[in-house]
């Protein structure tokens, strides 16, 4: 049966959140000069509008958690064998639902702003609201005048699916949906997507005060309160980004944690110029100076948010992204939403643009200024690079609106195109961010900086010097950026340990800024010094058709077969599957029930549970010639609903650097494999022979009552026989059957070993002799072809965006209390 | 001249080399006999070609070799001129290889053989949502 009301109701729920929202911006923009009718009447609808949201979520949420499959959202993207946990990550998997956490997150923010800010209350709610009108536009899926406005989740499958199943059988509901995309179940798909909607979702806050400073008149007030906000905003967006970067290193098998996609840009881009707004705004505050400058980093960072969103929701990208959203013919909206909010801000900004004050004063090169603004210059032209390339499929759309055909290709090489500009540009980074912090704290001429600078610089020498021979570094780029970086780091320190004696809650500048050079460092060593373990030396004839230059990057390892890769033997072990009870299992010791998550573990008859169906591991044992080993799991998961195989890594994390190891392919399961022509051979009770050169022995033979569960009838009779097999590492046994069923019709079960790749049967028995004729088969051996990387010191990757983070918390906290401080004098405006 | 005009132009002219060099990084899609010419004329950078795999009239694709090591395959691809080119490719065969409706190889010649480094698959079942329904 259908569940109708569901559905309706869900719907009705997102009209009326449009409603609302579209509401409250009214009677926020009419309260805008302290008006307390119409700012009260706006925060009413807006609290009914947050109410809604929670509603659409909730009704989607129960749509999923009961599997009603009728739904089109929820057969896209769920299933029923998906644990609570990843029905969480369905929500978001559609373009739907992540416009609807957006919006969620929107209107939590808006709660907040209510509560804490009441002189700014209007202004700035009015543009919180008419960002909720355009988002709760996206998920609308109302049709007026024969445009179709938003893609509601709410939709039946039949009437987003024309399957001709729907003309005989309106009704029809399918059993099971699609299923979650096997690479978004993982934990980190859980927490990253919120925490990035989170941060898209606080850019608006910076951008509501800029451009309700301007309506209002007050031009210049709004930097003290958007300050802390830029910056929460600026450290949610950067961890979000960084797990969005975790994930792909621990899910996704390109081997690396960024890889210059264009959905990885696409938030990379805004989040620079976000922080180059808070330098920006912080030098705005010290000084009075470049408050047209902060103006237009804060609602350039917003714009670049609505941009990066059309780019990987329009579907312009095609197919040069992993992972942008299909394209729900939401383009136009989209771009209806960014050119309206570009209007909006050029005309308020070039309507008080004259009532700005500029910055009259000559910038001298000691002034702490001079250096924020060269920072900030660094930050934009990083942004600028990044930006220029990855819209290259804009510029290709843009030329075909005036008949040209520019056919632009990303480019091929990744490391000039982006990581080499910006590792130079993050030189100059690393340069400033030590350097500048000297101006920030002290009055600077040339003398006191060189007395200043002697310690971080003597120390950056030496200890570079030391990196530098230990580690072997010889490219000239990266010599730079490490000297730049451990000079960075030393005058941070020396920075820090000088503004905590006085007052610890000022730190967060030299934290963040210690952070940042870790991660460069960090980002430095892993990826510029990763190297491939599985690297190929066997010079085939084969081969040699390929150009010299060519690597092979990989390894083919036979089921326990050792095979030598730089310092470790390795050997692959067999498929497992991973079990609640047990952990990792032996695929051939399982034997499947009739519900997916349950098997049945032969040797023990104990029935065990699956933690995901769709999951193998490869199990890969590392040794080392000192005797010390370890064992990895990369995993495949097919997903046959998707038509996926999914490949990801395990990783070894030592404390100076992760070993990554995945799989690149193996024998298709599906496909039955090449058997040899039978080869037979005679063997008495308890004698021994070969099998594909393995020796076994035939222990007896035994009469069985039932096969396979199912007892025999009454004429017939069947034996098996025991064969023991010795394997390189273990023991197996085979027990062939040979059935006569009725006297007279001559039954053969073959047993096959996986491991040992044979297959015996019973080809006769000869009671006068004691001895059964056997015959086997033989097969490829089980494989898999893998690759390893080392990847040293990542772990300096993540501690930096561990400083990071704690930099920033210092950093919101000063910020935010000395707002409330000046907001509870009064002094708001 | 004030210092702040200085650092304007000095932005403006970094600003101008990215997009100069941008054009220049930037790839482009082409055909086989376009590829060769390039490649002919010295040009070493890599391109982007578009094709498909040959198949037979059950639809099975023909052509792909497979080195005895798995390491490496070489296989056909007809571009989107009906151009047939052997191209090689020295990573083991992509899982989904077979199955795909359509094929973009990054690479580049290297005397008559085209090596590629990257191969990027459009399956179609990834891309259609639309499922086959049995009841």
């Amino acid at each position: 049966m259908i569940h109708y009301f569901e559905g309706q109701l869900g719907h009705a729920l997102v009209i009326i959140a449009f409603v609302t929202s579209l509401l409250s911006a009214y009677a926020y923009f009419r309260g805008r000069n302290q008006d307390e009718a119409w700012t009260d009447f706006g925060t009413k609808i807006f609290y009914v509008h947050a109410l809604t949201v929670l509603g659409i979520i909730g009704t989607l949420f129960y749509l999923i958690t009961n599997h009603y499959f009728e739904y089109h959202y929820v057969f896209s993207h769920s299933s029923k064998i998906l644990p609570v946990y990843y029905q969480i990550s369905c929500f978001w998997e559609g373009q739907e639902g992540s416009f609807l956490l957006w919006i969620f997150w929107n209107a939590v923010l808006g709660i907040i702003l209510i509560n804490t800010n009441k002189f700014w209350k209007s202004p700035v709610m009015f543009v919180v609201a008419l960002t909720q009108v355009f988002l709760a536009s996206m998920i609308l899926g109302v049709v007026v005048f024969d445009v179709k406005l938003g893609s509601s989740p709410f939709m039946l499958l039949r009437e987003v699916i024309d399957a001709p199943i729907f003309k005989t059988n309106p009704n029809f509901i399918p059993e099971d949906g699609n299923g979650l995309n096997p690479l978004l179940q993982n934990y980190w798909m859980v927490i990253h997507p919120p925490t990035l909607f989170l941060g898209f979702a606080t850019t608006v806050i910076p951008f509501a005060y800029c451009i309700g400073g301007l309506i209002i008149g007050k031009s210049k007030e709004w930097i003290r309160p958007a300050l802390p906000w830029a910056q929460f905003s600026a450290m949610i967006l950067g961890v979000g980004i960084l797990m969005g970067a975790y994930w792909a290193y621990e899910t996704l098998n390109f081997g690396g944690y960024w890889n210059w996609d264009p959905v990885e840009n696409a938030i990379y881009v805004p989040w620079l110029v976000l922080v180059a707004a808070i330098h920006v705004m912080i030098a705005y505050k010290k000084s009075g100076s470049a408050l047209k400058l902060s103006m237009i980093l804060v609602v350039a960072s917003f714009l670049l948010i609505l941009y990066a969103t059309f780019l990987t929701r329009s579907g312009i990208l095609g197919n040069s992204s992993v992972h942008s959203f299909t394209d729900l013919g939401l383009s136009g909206q989209l771009l209806i939403y960014l050119i309206a909010f570009i209007i909006l801000s050029v005309f308020f900004i070039a309507k008080r643009w004259k009532d700005i004050p500029a910055t009259k004063e000559e910038t001298s090169t000691y002034s702490r200024e001079f250096w924020i603004f060269m920072g900030a210059a660094i930050l934009c032209l990083m942004a600028f690079q990044v930006l220029l390339y990855t819209s290259m499929p804009v510029y290709n759309q843009v030329a075909g609106l005036f008949g040209l055909d520019l056919s632009l290709a990303p480019p091929t090489d990744i490391y000039d195109a982006y990581s080499l500009p910006q590792l130079i540009l993050s030189v100059f980074l690393a340069i400033l961010s030590g350097t500048g912090q000297f101006f920030w704290w002290k009055k600077m001429d040339g003398k006191k900086l060189m007395e200043e600078l002697r310690t971080p610089f003597i120390i950056s020498l030496i200890v570079s010097g030391l990196i530098i021979v230990i580690g072997k570094i010889t490219e000239p780029y990266y010599v730079i950026l490490l000297v730049s970086c451990v000079y960075s780091i030393s005058a941070n320190v020396k920075i820090f340990i000088g503004v905590a004696k006085s007052n610890i809650k000022l730190s967060g500048g030299s934290i963040t800024h210690i952070g940042i050079a870790l991660m460069l460092v960090g980002i430095l060593f892993s990826s510029g010094y990763s190297s491939i373990l599985s690297t190929n030396y066997t010079s085939m004839v084969w081969s040699s058709e390929f150009p010299e230059e060519v690597n092979r990057d990989n390894l083919l390892l036979f089921i326990n077969e050792p095979r030598q890769m730089k310092e470790y033997s390795m050997i692959y072990r067999g498929v497992r599957k991973e079990t609640r009870e047990e952990g990792y299992v032996d695929q051939n010791e399982l034997a499947p029930t009739n519900d997916p998550l349950k098997v049945i573990k032969i040797a023990s008859s104990d029935t065990l549970t699956l933690i995901s169906p769709e999951n193998s591991y490869f199990e890969v044992e590392y040794h080392t010639e000192a005797g010390k080993q370890f064992t990895l799991f990369p995993r495949v998961q097919i997903n046959k609903s998707m038509d996926m195989i999914v490949y990801s890594p395990d990783i070894k994390r030592k404390l100076g650097a992760d070993m990554y190891t995945h799989v690149r392919t193996f024998p298709d399961p599906d496909q039955e494999p090449e058997w040899s022509e039978p080869k037979e051979i005679k063997v008495k009770m308890g004698e021994q022979f070969f099998v594909n050169d393995y020796v076994a022995t035939l222990e007896g033979m035994q009469p069985i009552s039932e096969i396979d569960g199912t007892p025999l009838s009454s004429g017939d009779v069947a034996v098996k026989a025991l064969i023991n097999v010795q394997g390189e590492f273990s023991n197996y046994s085979a027990e062939p059957i040979f059935v006569i069923r009725d006297q007279e019709y001559v039954g053969r079960i073959d047993d096959q070993v996986n491991d040992l790749a044979f297959r015996i049967s019973i080809q006769n028995i000869i009671p006068q002799e004691n001895a059964v004729i056997l015959a086997y088969q033989t097969t490829q051996k089980d494989w898999i072809i893998m690759e390893a990387v080392k990847k040293p010191w990542i772990n300096l990757l993540w501690l930096g965006t561990f400083l990071l983070v704690i930099g920033f918390i210092v950093a919101i906290r000063r910020r935010y209390l000395e707002f409330v401080k000046m907001r509870n004098k009064g002094v708001e405006a | 001249m004030k210092k702040q005009y200085i650092g304007a132009i000095v932005i403006i002219a970094i600003a101008i080399t990215m997009i100069i060099s941008m054009t220049g990084d930037a790839s482009s899609y082409v055909s086989f006999d376009e590829a060769k010419v390039l490649s002919e004329k010295g040009f070493k950078k890599s391109i982007h070609v578009v094709g498909e795999l040959p198949k037979t009239a059950s639809g099975e694709v023909v052509g792909i070799v497979e080195s005895p090591d798995k390491l490496s395959f070489k296989f056909e691809m007809i571009d989107e001129n009906g151009l047939k080119q052997q191209v090689l490719f020295a990573q083991p065969i992509p899982t989904d290889f077979t199955r795909s409706e359509q094929v973009v190889i990054v690479g580049a010649y290297q005397g008559d053989k085209f090596v590629a480094e990257k191969i990027l698959l459009k399956c179609p079942s990834k891309y259609q949502e639309d499922p086959e329904f049995t009841s």
